[in-house]
């Protein structure tokens, strides 16, 4: 360590005793070089680690790789995670099972409509009310998760366009997703985070304007999907970068625990969506887009023809709210002044909260109510003790809430199932042995979302 | 524990006369019943040990969660049940909510998990992962680590529970059968303190290498962690502001 030539280059770390270190924060490479050729580091063949994040803009996140290279080549990965650790599950033990909705929306950002979704369904399924869910609420639900699942796929496929440097990609991609998201915030009001699946429903109904917004959308929807396919499908260096490359077969899929994209990539037409229907999901009509090409490029065109089959769920979900008329007689929360919890929402000059005629019912028509609401609110409602587990097609996979009550009013445990971090494993089996520059499209095919990973 | 010193007592003590007037229909004697239901009341809004901010906290109904189904279990449970076997090492089976679990005994968890993912009748191939679940009160058996199991060639789940005490947090590890248990494992080991013996590297996962602690187990607080930031400590929230 002591024999370091250029004291900026190098470090002395007592603790790296295991070889040089050299700290690159900058322009200094020509120290680097300079000082590793003098030791003779480059010509003994010898390997280097590097550490790629976990502020790397190719890393898809704040994911840091622990990288063993041999010239070019990876020899050793090892994907380092917890950087966005924010502790989601431990926080939902506090809250009331309604409260719950606000954490775990926010546990894989790209995809808040599904960590609500599959929460929801393992805290019904607790309660026992999986069949009393209102047919409005469910078709939103199913509206919402395949617009989320539209918004969340431009999110994966965008961004890998952008780590190999095509930035025009990321912008036509970012196009379409902020249509996505402006119907998206149409109806709950945020971009994201929503918060808008609850237990025993939705937060509300479909505002005014909603159903036509969803009609324009599938429209310019289709037309900047076409763009993006001829931006995208045939171009050489997209396909040179990612075609056969971060392979992984159905087998090591299975021993890796692999689903959505990844898993339909290599072949395997598995869908919870078709195989263990939920919200209704078996009364549409939709394919499910299969690949054998077990690489990055076939990940990438099952992500694309799944936005068209979620395009077309969509106008199915928009079609049956349309003639469904009102809905006052056809409501999105459960019929059960118990679990219940308010969902005609108004606007005030105080902000969004329970419409007029809720807050009229309850202080001048019904004390049942009233009490009813008062006790929603503040200690929310129980859960018998129990547990459940509640699996939905994530656009990214399995995704599954194990949620577990001691009876009381807060959940005892909420375990988040997450894709990207069960995903995120298998980097070491694509990658090793490959290029370094083959790690950026292999990273981006599985498309992690580090708040998932991290929770 | 900086709690209300003593709980209030859940209703008058049973001690009114016995006789021809307690009759067990009137209106007065039900709602003495249902006083007396077993609820632990702690207070309003008077939460002292935890930052809870829900209103009523810790209210809850101790109504144990039945431990055992008798057979028929119904729907496919039956058959898996069947072509596992095994009932040495499965200490008992709980349908509920249409979910199977099989409670398996730490010692004999590869075994039976080998056994379902390559039997031809069972072939369970996924492994959801391992969520671990702290139960302070479960004397003896504490830590519960829960595995979610999915057949894709028979479109089944099952779900395996196993138990370790708090004084010897062993549990046989099960990347060996399923690689993908990997992570979660670790997860596992990280938020609750469980060991999984035969992990190829044991390693916190989420929180720093050197976190002090499993902060998912019960007894550990929420917050109670001062932010360090540029050589400037900051009070964990809870100890910032008082609110009462």
């Amino acid at each position: 360590m002591s024999e370091m030539p250029h004291a900026a280059a190098g470090a002395s770390d007592a603790e790296a005793s295991e070889g040089r270190v050299y700290t690159v924060s900058g322009e200094d490479w020509d120290e680097i070089v300079a000082a590793a050729n003098e030791a003779g580091d480059f010509e003994s063949g010898e390997r280097i680690v590097i550490n790629m994040g976990p502020q790397h803009p190719s890393t898809h996140g704040v994911l840091r790789l622990v990288l063993t290279l041999e010239g070019e080549t990876v020899a050793e990965v090892r994907p380092a995670i917890g950087y966005l650790h924010t502790g989601i599950e431990k926080n939902m033990e506090y809250r009331t099972w309604t409260q719950g909705v606000t954490f775990c929306t926010r546990a894989d950002y790209l995809m808040p409509i599904f960590n609500e979704s599959a929460y929801c369904l393992a805290v019904e399924r607790l309660l026992g009310i999986e069949d009393r869910i209102p047919e409005r609420a469910q078709i939103i639900r199913v509206l919402m998760m395949e617009l989320n699942r539209i918004s969340s796929h431009l999110g994966g496929i965008a961004p890998m366009g952008l780590e190999l440097g095509a930035t025009t990609i990321y912008t036509q991609g970012a196009r379409l997703r902020e249509r996505t998201l402006d119907v998206l915030e149409l109806i709950t009001g945020l971009r994201m985070n929503h918060a808008f699946i609850r237990p025993g429903g939705v937060a509300q109904d479909l505002p005014p304007g909603a159903l036509e917004a969803i009609r324009v959308f599938d429209e310019s929807g289709r037309r900047l999907l076409d763009e993006l396919h001829t931006l995208i499908d045939a171009n050489p260096i997209f396909i040179a970068r990612n075609k056969g490359i971060a392979y992984l077969d159905l087998q090591a899929c299975m021993a890796l625990g692999v689903t959505g994209p990844m898993l339909r990539a290599t072949g395997l037409p598995w869908d919870l969506r078709k195989s263990q229907p939920y919200c209704g999901y078996e009364t549409y009509d939709f394919d499910v887009p299969v690949r054998d090409t077990c690489d990055a490029y076939g990940r990438y065109l099952i992500r694309m023809d799944e936005i068209e089959e979620s395009l077309k769920i969509i106008a199915q979900c928009s079609d049956r709210l349309a003639a469904r008329g009102s809905a006052d007689s056809d409501p999105v929360m459960i019929r059960d002044a118990k679990i219940g919890w308010p969902a005609q929402l108004s606007l005030g000059p105080d902000g969004l909260g329970p419409s007029p005629q809720h807050i009229a019912h309850i202080m001048g028509q019904s004390m049942e109510a009233l009490i009813h609401h008062f006790k929603l609110i503040t200690e929310g409602f129980r859960v018998p003790a129990g547990q459940a587990y509640a699996a939905i097609e994530s656009p990214r996979g399995e995704l599954a809430a194990h949620v577990v009550s001691d009876g009381g009013t807060r959940p005892y445990r909420v375990h988040l199932r997450d894709p990207s971090f069960t995903h995120l494993q298998s980097v070491a089996a694509m990658c090793e042995g490959g290029f370094v520059a083959d790690l950026i499209p292999a990273i981006a095919s599985i498309d992690p979302v580090m708040g998932g990973v991290d929770r | 524990m900086s709690g209300p010193e003593q709980p209030p007592k859940a209703g008058p003590e049973d001690e009114g006369p016995q006789g021809p007037e307690t009759n067990g229909n009137l209106p007065a004697r039900l709602g003495e019943e249902r006083l007396n239901a077993p609820v632990v009341r702690r207070g309003m809004f008077g939460i002292q040990d935890t930052p809870d901010t829900s209103g009523y906290g810790l209210l809850r109904v101790h109504k144990a969660p039945p431990l055992d189904s008798p057979r028929p279990y119904g729907s496919y449970f039956d058959e898996v049940a069947d072509a596992l076997g095994f009932p040495d090492a499965i200490e008992r089976v709980l349908v509920d909510r249409g979910e199977i679990t099989f409670y398996v005994r730490r010692e004999r968890l590869p075994e039976v998990a080998a056994k379902l993912r390559d039997d031809p009748a069972l072939r369970f191939e996924l492994c959801s992962g391992v969520s671990g679940v702290h139960y302070p009160e479960d004397i003896g058996r504490e830590l519960h680590a829960v595995y979610h199991l999915l057949s894709i060639t028979h479109n089944r789940r099952v779900r395996l529970e196993v138990s370790a005490p708090d004084a010897d947090p062993h549990i046989p590890s099960l990347v060996g059968v399923y690689p993908t248990c990997n992570w979660h494992e670790r997860e596992t080991w990280d938020f609750f303190g469980i060991i999984f013996d035969g992990h190829p590297a044991l390693t916190r996962i989420e929180m720093p290498d050197d976190w002090k602690g499993h902060p998912q187990r019960k007894d550990y607080p929420l917050g109670g962690i001062p932010v360090e930031y540029r050589g400037a400590k900051i009070p964990a929230p809870d100890e910032r502001r008082h609110y009462q």
